[in-house]
């Protein structure tokens, strides 16, 4: 499996997750569809993201600290957009972006090398 | 009449019992080991200016037969150029006429004495792969060791792995002729069927029943299980795998066994990998308990955002 295909998968399964976790919170229980569907599409995003870039750049520190940069700049700007919540919606895409960028670097096929 | 001392008598015979290597380039330098047709020394290289184990004949009686074994010896070891299979540099004859081939001297300790020194599980398994990836090296080549043992090989200095003693080695050419470097032959210089060749702990069934002619690749397999079981005997943590590998070699019908040294390596590999093995069919607890350990820092990540997603929801309910 491609690494950007498993930062696709993950980041949707994972910003899913997230977004269902909205449950719990019954002042926005009502637009849980929105949630859920906002935090898999930044997911997807997140992981398409750091999927490439696990596939150019072979490092495990470098892709975990790309990850968390991303995922926590999606997150600010999805709580930017929500107007609120910037803990509870930075902290989980911080840690999402996390996830995705040490599985993208420790799994899925490198990219090929190239001769010229 | 003037007697010698012991002391002196015992020096005197050492000296004799040298080989001369007067009319060569090496210089005798002392006795490493004896067997039941060589003696190897240790000798300095003076044209290359290095140290060299040397392999001599040390039977008294040198016929033609017995010169012919040797240097074939040196030839079944010098068409195996591989980084795990000791090199030959030389052959040559000493001033009385016995042969002699000069073989790298390798530093290091021997397997039993590295299996010795509290060696991790993960690191006798990478130097088992090694021996196994050089026999399967040599049994693509048509040569099968018959005699292998945690004895007979050596681990050196900077860890590279050696297999030694290729001193009873069998060589099945493409004619399906087959020819032994041993000590006994019959006529045509074939081990004569009956003649039990190897160590008892490490020898397959069919090779301690002297079927000579039964013997093939897979009786070096079942060694290669024996020094596995070696390997692992009082290890705390031996999985139900490796166990399953080591039976799978050490099967006493060899239909039962490896087919070949490289499908025991892959085993070995994918076990170092905590990847499932050929040998061993593990339950869905085993298989998840393996991925667990194989994944352990993904799944701490995922328990620690699960952990986190349940703080929070609970942090915002109040």
């Amino acid at each position: 499996m491609s690494k950007p295909l498993i930062g696709v998968i993950l980041g949707a399964v994972l910003g899913a997750i997230d977004g269902l976790t909205a449950w719990f919170t019954p002042a926005v229980r009502d637009q849980l569809f929105g949630i859920v569907f906002g935090s898999t599409i930044k997911g997807i995003i997140a992981g398409v993201a750091i999927g490439f870039f696990a596939k150019k750049f072979h490092s495990l520190p470098i892709g975990i600290l790309f990850g968390v940069i991303v995922g926590a700049i999606l997150a600010w700007l999805v709580a930017f957009m929500q107007g609120g919540y910037y803990f509870q919606i930075i902290l989980p895409g911080t840690l999402v972006g996390l996830i995705v960028g040490f599985a993208t670097q420790k799994y899925g096929t490198p990219a090929e090398a190239t001769s010229q | 009449m003037k007697w010698l001392s012991d002391e002196k008598l015992n020096h005197l015979r050492t000296v004799v019992s040298e080989p001369d290597f007067s009319a060569t380039k090496y210089t005798f330098v002392k006795e490493l080991g004896r067997g039941g047709m060589g003696v190897v020394c240790l000798a300095e290289d003076r044209e290359l200016d290095r140290l060299v184990a040397i392999k001599v004949l040390n039977t008294p009686d040198i016929t033609e037969d017995l010169r012919n074994r040797m240097i074939r010896e040196a030839q079944i070891i010098a068409r195996l150029e591989h980084p795990g299979i000791v090199p030959v540099h030389d052959v040559g004859t000493l001033p009385d006429g016995r042969i002699f081939y000069a073989m790298k001297y390798v530093r290091g300790n021997r397997l039993d004495e590295y299996a010795a020194q509290n060696v991790s599980l993960r690191d006798r398994l990478r130097k088992f792969q090694s021996v196994c990836d050089a026999v399967a090296f040599a049994h693509a080549h048509g040569v099968i060791h018959r005699d292998l043992k945690p004895q007979n090989i050596m681990i050196g200095s900077f860890g590279e792995v050696l297999v030694l003693d290729w001193g009873v080695a069998k060589l099945v050419d493409r004619e399906d002729r087959t020819y032994s470097s041993d000590g006994i032959y019959s006529h045509s210089g074939d081990t004569v069927e009956g003649t039990v060749i190897g160590t008892q702990n490490y020898m397959s069934p069919e090779q301690a029943r002297g079927e000579i002619d039964q013997l093939d690749e897979r009786a070096d397999i079942y060694s290669l299980g024996a020094v596995l079981s070696f390997l692992l005997k009082d290890q705390p943590k031996v999985s139900k795998a490796a166990q399953a590998i080591t039976s799978k070699a050490m099967a006493t019908a060899k239909e039962n066994r490896y087919t070949s040294a490289s499908d025991l390596s892959a085993d070995i590999a994918r076990l170092l990998d905590a990847e499932p093995v050929s040998a061993y069919r593990e339950n869905a607890i085993e298989r998840t308990s393996r991925w667990v350990g194989k994944n352990r820092f993904l799944v701490l990540l995922v328990l620690a955002y699960l952990l986190m997603r349940i703080f929070l929801i609970f942090t915002s309910r109040r």
